[in-house]
Formats: structure tokens, sequence, C-alpha cells
């Protein structure tokens, strides 16, 4: 049908009309009574496919995990009140990690606002802390325009999430449709070129630098600038880091990777952030996680550059000296251009300094274990998928294990809750990837205690035969909190034992997938590799690991990068 | 330091609850917010007085900005301004002070706007220093009830606010 051309479409049509203008391919959602008209809509289309989830946190980390592993946009649908409070866990998860997405509520009809009607809440109250933008329709003539800033805002300049809150009535109300091609705002206009001067001011300071360091974050991703990060590295010759967010921007397997900075990051990375005379961060945000103590940063002089699109992100935790605001790929295509023409530093000292720090191996763990050793579990995992698969996780030691011992190679293959730290979000966040990447291998690595926390997305697995493979480090412990309790609070272990813990291979098979149980390490192979051969269906392993295996090295809160705890074997 | 942050805001439903929630959530300091629309009925102007370190007010003026509904943001405090503030007092007056009030008000070039048998209302303009100063001056039992608009502000001159 013409675009441009007008017809009069109920507010339910309209919002679907919309979804297929933006070529929106998966809708991740749960219906209730607020949303029905929407959801009659959807049974009348099918160009715009829904996913049922089993509780709307899932449908949230759903189409996180859709939008992370493909660059597209996540959208959730879900009903008022308590579909909404469901949501907002996987809205602040996506919001800390600046993932663009689309969430849609259902309200109570106009005339009930506010008059504590079944299943209403505040929902652009509640969510306004959590989102980029949210914004509730009362008008039907609003609705197409609110979608088109929905899409437009979500994407552009640092993405984000935005709700769209759409009460009943509206979604009943006709008007006259027109989906507008483009929308101008004058108070939202996100800069893409970097100030010429700043860029030129970098590159003096680079190409002066003694001891340089190019450390990145989740940014470089989300704007797609992996190929020119690596084309940056290899032009300079300058020692790289990636964040947890940012994993797999720069190939881990390169020699000029350092692993990642902050609390669980290498000796190596940590000693290099901290002693390196010229930092070039980009897209990055020196998060508590990654240089701890910021007092403690700063007493190792040295002079940053710091590109971010996001300046409320420049000099928040740490003073930079060289900000440039701008498009990452616009930046570093400007920055390389005059990078290629500067003189270079013979940085061969610093590249010496730093494989010394490399040499201390400071992952290096048990490999004669009885016990199947989490990290093990790991370099099985890597070895089977060829580092080629898309990993999501939870949020625990897992997690740290996962992001130290699965070198990444490629942008969007890691996909973890960094910011808020949401354990539950693995596997629904490995729905969404499998969904927007059918055919590729997706593993979700958890942790009994995780997993437990969206568990019934087995069920949605089962319905759109999701053939994804639950690594389960079991040690019957919410691992990291054990892990604080033995080094911080005395070996008093408080509630983070998990009793009564399922038999999760009679759990998968309830559901309908298959499980393995494996107890020993010289199990652990063949599982993987009968799981991942298997590309039909969904595995659940479930592997009993050490239970006091630590994740190594450790800043402890509050303390500097280079006052790690190392491994006792180190 | 004290800063006085003027601010165009669309004139969008829940733009003051974003700014305020801004403040709370994020732990900075507001003295006063005062807000109206402008002569453009499509944008509200607000003005907040706060205080903190720069850097804290660096970061303000940028999470404001970051705000879609906010258009522009300007810290007054930065260099010539002007700023008022309207309060309305309510003084006791009965035969005894009728006299000694209308002549604290007239130095302080306050109008009496509503008079009964034993008050007066005083309306008050001018900066916040000076209405402190009008409550410190009166005898602090006569003082019946206040009300305070909070600090508006605009630049001097050239210095101009507008989209």
């Amino acid at each position: 049908m013409d675009r441009v051309k007008a017809s009069a479409l109920s507010g339910a049509e309209i919002v679907v009309r919309c979804l297929q203008e933006e070529a929106v391919e998966y809708v991740f959602g749960y219906p209730g009574g607020a949303v029905l008209f929407i959801y009659d809509e959807l049974f009348k289309q099918d160009k715009v496919k829904h996913v049922l989830v089993r509780h709307e946190q899932g449908a949230v980390h759903a189409a996180d995990g859709y939008s992370r592993s493909s660059q597209k946009v996540g959208v959730a649908l879900v009903t008022s009140g308590p579909g909404v409070t469901n949501a907002v866990t996987g809205i602040a998860t996506a919001y800390m990690d600046s993932i663009p997405m689309v969430v849609i509520t259902g309200q109570v009809p106009t005339h009930a606002i506010g008059l504590d009607a079944f299943q209403e809440c505040d929902t652009v109250g509640i969510t306004r802390p959590i989102v980029k933008h949210n914004m509730l329709v009362k008008d039907v003539k609003d609705l197409a325009t609110a979608m088109k800033k929905a899409f437009h805002i979500a994407t552009t300049g640092r993405p984000g999430p935005v709700v769209i809150d759409i009460p009943k009535d509206v979604t009943a109300a006709v008007t006259e449709y027109h989906y507008p091609e483009t929308v101008a705002m004058r108070s939202y206009n996100p800069v893409r070129k970097g100030h010429a001067g700043q860029i030129r001011k970098a590159v003096q300071l680079l190409s002066e630098a003694q001891r340089p360091m190019i450390y990145t974050g989740g940014g470089v991703i989300l704007s797609d600038s992996s190929e020119l990060l690596r084309e940056l590295v290899k032009l300079t010759g300058f020692p790289c880091t990636n964040t947890l967010m940012g994993l797999g921007s720069y190939p881990a397997t390169d020699k000029q990777f350092l692993g990642m900075p902050g609390m669980h990051g290498t000796y190596e990375c940590n000693n290099a952030m901290q002693h390196s005379d010229v930092l070039l961060a980009i897209g990055a945000r020196f998060d508590d996680r990654v240089i701890g103590n910021p007092a403690h940063f700063a007493s190792n002089p040295r002079k940053i550059i710091h590109i971010d699109i996001d300046p409320s992100s420049i000099s928040k935790r740490v003073k930079v000296d060289v900000p440039i605001v701008g498009n990452i790929p616009d930046v570093l295509d400007e920055l390389i251009k005059l990078l290629r023409a500067a003189p270079k530093t013979d940085i061969k000292p610093w590249g010496k300094q730093i494989e010394e720090w490399r040499a201390k191996d400071c992952l290096k763990y048990d490999r004669s274990s009885k016990i199947i050793k989490p990290q093990f579990v790991l370099e099985k995992l890597y070895e089977i998928t060829k580092g080629d698969a898309f990993v999501t996780s939870d949020v625990g030691q897992h997690q740290m294990w996962a992001a130290q011992f699965y070198k990444f190679d490629k942008p969007r293959r890691w996909i973890n809750s960094g910011g808020l730290g949401t354990m539950g979000f693995g596997l629904p966040a490995a729905m969404g990837a499998q969904m927007a990447n059918p055919g590729a291998t997706v593993a979700c690595v958890t942790g009994e205690s995780s997993i437990q926390m969206c568990l019934q997305e087995l069920s949605t697995c089962k319905q759109y035969r999701l053939p994804i493979k639950i690594v389960n480090l079991n040690n019957k412990y919410m691992g990291m909190v054990r892990q604080w309790q033995q080094f911080f609070h005395g070996n008093r272990y408080s509630e983070s034992y998990m009793d009564a813990l399922p038999d999760f291979v009679k759990l998968a098979e309830g559901y309908g997938h298959r499980g393995i149980l494996v107890e020993k390490p010289a199990d652990v192979e063949p599982a993987l590799r009968e799981a991942f051969a298997n590309k039909k269906e969904l595995y659940f392993l479930d592997f009993i690991t050490d239970q006091t295996e630590n994740v190594y090295p450790m800043i402890p809160g509050g303390k500097g990068n280079t006052e790690m705890i190392l491994s006792e074997d180190l | 330091m004290r800063h006085l942050i003027s601010i165009l805001v669309e004139n969008e439903a829940g733009a003051l609850s974003r700014i305020s929630g801004l403040f709370s959530a994020r732990g900075y300091n507001i003295e006063s917010l005062t807000v109206a629309p402008t002569e453009d009925a499509s944008m509200s102007r607000m003005t907040i007085v706060t205080s903190g370190s720069d850097d804290v007010v660096e970061q303000i003026t940028k999470q404001l900005n970051k705000l879609i509904d906010v258009v522009k943001v300007v810290d007054l405090s930065e260099a010539e301004h002007i700023e008022r503030e309207l309060m309305l007092i309510k003084v006791r007056a009965g035969q005894k002070e009728r006299e000694d009030m209308k002549r604290m008000a007239d130095i302080f070039r306050g109008r009496i706007i509503d008079v009964s048998d034993n008050t007066y209302t005083i309306e008050l303009t001018g900066d916040g220093r000076k209405l402190d100063a009008f409550i410190q001056a009166l005898d602090q039992g006569t003082i019946i009830e206040t009300v305070r608009t909070g600090t508006s502000g605009i630049g001097r001159g050239n210095r101009i606010l507008r989209v």
C-alpha cells in the first residue's frame, strides 16, 4: 500500500501498521485486557510475528537479546498494570546498557486513568527513570507520530528503550492514518561529527604517547564501529582492551588485545590502564567496575581522550583532557585519516612491559582437578563452538568466567547484562538472539541460581523450537555472593547456598527438552559435543562444578586497579 | 556554589516530573524551582536554583540537556543576570502596629494588597536576599503567613535564551 495515502484506521491497526513500516520482524509479548485490540490486529496479519513468552520480564529481555545480537530494534508488547511492572526489570536492563528498544504498553481507557482502575498503574511515572523517553498517547490522532518518534529516539544518538503507553480506548478509536517519513524535534538533535580541533589535539597526544592504551566499551558495538576500531589498533600498534560490554569489538585472540579491564579484568590490562600515559577511551564510561576507585585511578597522571556520543558520559567519574562528543564511526574515520599522516613514537619498551605483566598468566587455574572447574567448561565451550557462538549469560561468577575464557572475535556475540546486572537475563536473551539469528549456535551460560529467575521461558523455547544450549555451572551457591562473603564477610555464607535444587535434567525433560547431568571433568567434552551437534533441540547441560572456585583476579570494591587479589595458584 | 539554571522545555505532560525526577534520582540539590509557559505556548521556561561543585553543575546541565523534552539549558549564574522572586506575606496589623507595618513595607518597596481589621497582606519582589531581609526586619511575632514563588532569572543585555 502507498505509504503516504491516508486511510481511516483504528488505533490498534495503526500500531501494527507502524510496526510493519519499521520492518519489525518479531514482537515479544504477552496479551491482556488493555492490549486486546492490538492483539486482534496482530492476529489478522502475518508480517509482524509475535512471540508469546511466559512472563513479561522474559518478553523485554528477549527483545533486548534480539537487538543486541542483530543491531535491529527490539520490540516488546505488554498489557497494563502487572504487565508493565513485570516488564520494568527488562526495561531497566536495556536502559543501563543503552539498547534500542520500543516497549508498547497497554493502559486503561483514558476516562479511567487516575481512578485506580483494574490493572492500572502509572506506567509513564514508573518507567520514567529507566527509559530514554516515554509517552502516554491520549489521542489516536497522535499515535502514528508517537510511534515514529519512539523508533527515532530509541535508535539515534545514544540508543535506549522508549516506552509508549496506549490507553485501550485509543486503540479502538479511528482516525486518518499517515505514517510520517521523518520526524523533526527541536529538542532532540544528536550530534554526529566530532569537533575538528579536538580530534587534532587527540592526534597530537596519540602520536607523542610513550605508553598508549585504547579502552573501548559498549559504544563501539552499538555504533557498529568494530571494523574501524580494528583499523585503528592495527594502524597504531597500540594495546587495546574491551570492557565487559565491548567484548568482541576487537578480536580477543589477537596479541594486541589485553583482555577485559576492571574488577575481574586481567593483570596485564589493569596494569596497562593504570600506567598508561595516554588513554584513548571510546564509547566507554569509566564505570566503577572498570576503574575501581577514581582517586586511585587518578593517582597515576595520564592524558585521557574520550570519544562518546553522550556528553554526560564525559568527565562524569574521571576528568577528561580531550573530550570528543560525536558519533564513534564519524570520529574514528577522521582520527584514522589524521593518524596516518602523523609521526609515530617507538612504543616497544611499553610492549615489553605489557608482556611481563601478561607472563603472570593471571587466569591460570588448576587443570588437574578431579572436580569440574567452571573455567574448564568454558574453555571447552569455546573450543567446541569454534569461538563462533552467540553466548548470553546471567549474572555472577559464570558471567565473569565466560567473559574471561570465551575469546570473542566478533561483535554482538557476547550478550550480557553489564550495567544493571540482571539475574534471569540469560535465557530470554538467548531466545531473542536465536530468533534474530536462526541457524546460529546460541549458548546460554548460567548458574543454578540465575537460571531459576526466568526458568519459565523453557516453555517458550519449546513452542518456538529454539535449540539453545544451556550451560549451567552448578556449584549450588550464588557463587559471586559466596565469593564476597568468603573475602569480606568472614566466611559467613548468609543465605547464599542454593538448597532444594530441582533435578535440572528431569525439569528440562518435563518441558520437552533434553538434559544431561555432567559430574566428571572427562564427561564435559562429550556432553558439549552431543549438545552442540544437535541443531534441533534445546539442551540443558547441568555441570556440577567446584563449589569453592573463585573468580580471579579481583579488585575489591573501593580499591584501585592495581590492588588486585590474585589466584592462590599464582 | 549556588547556581541559577534556566531551562526551556516542551510544554508536554510530565515534563516537570522528568526534570524534578532527574534531580532526586541523581542526588542533586534543588533550592527552588519555578515554571510557567512562555510567550510561545508550546514551551515553558523553568528556573532552578541549585548548589554543587563545578563538576556537579556540569553534570546537571548535561543530564538536563539529555532529557528529550528539554530544548535549551543555560547556567545564568555564569555571567551577568537578574533574578527576582515574589513574596506574599500576611502580617498582624491591628491599630497598634498599622503605622509601623506600612512604613516597613514602604522602605522595602512592598505594596499592601489586602487589608482586614487586624492583618495586612504585603506583596514584595526582589532577589531572595531582599525578601529574607524583609522577613528579618519584621518583629517575628507579627508574621502570620508567607508564600514565595522561588527565583526566576534572566540574563542581562544581549544574553538571550530562546529557540
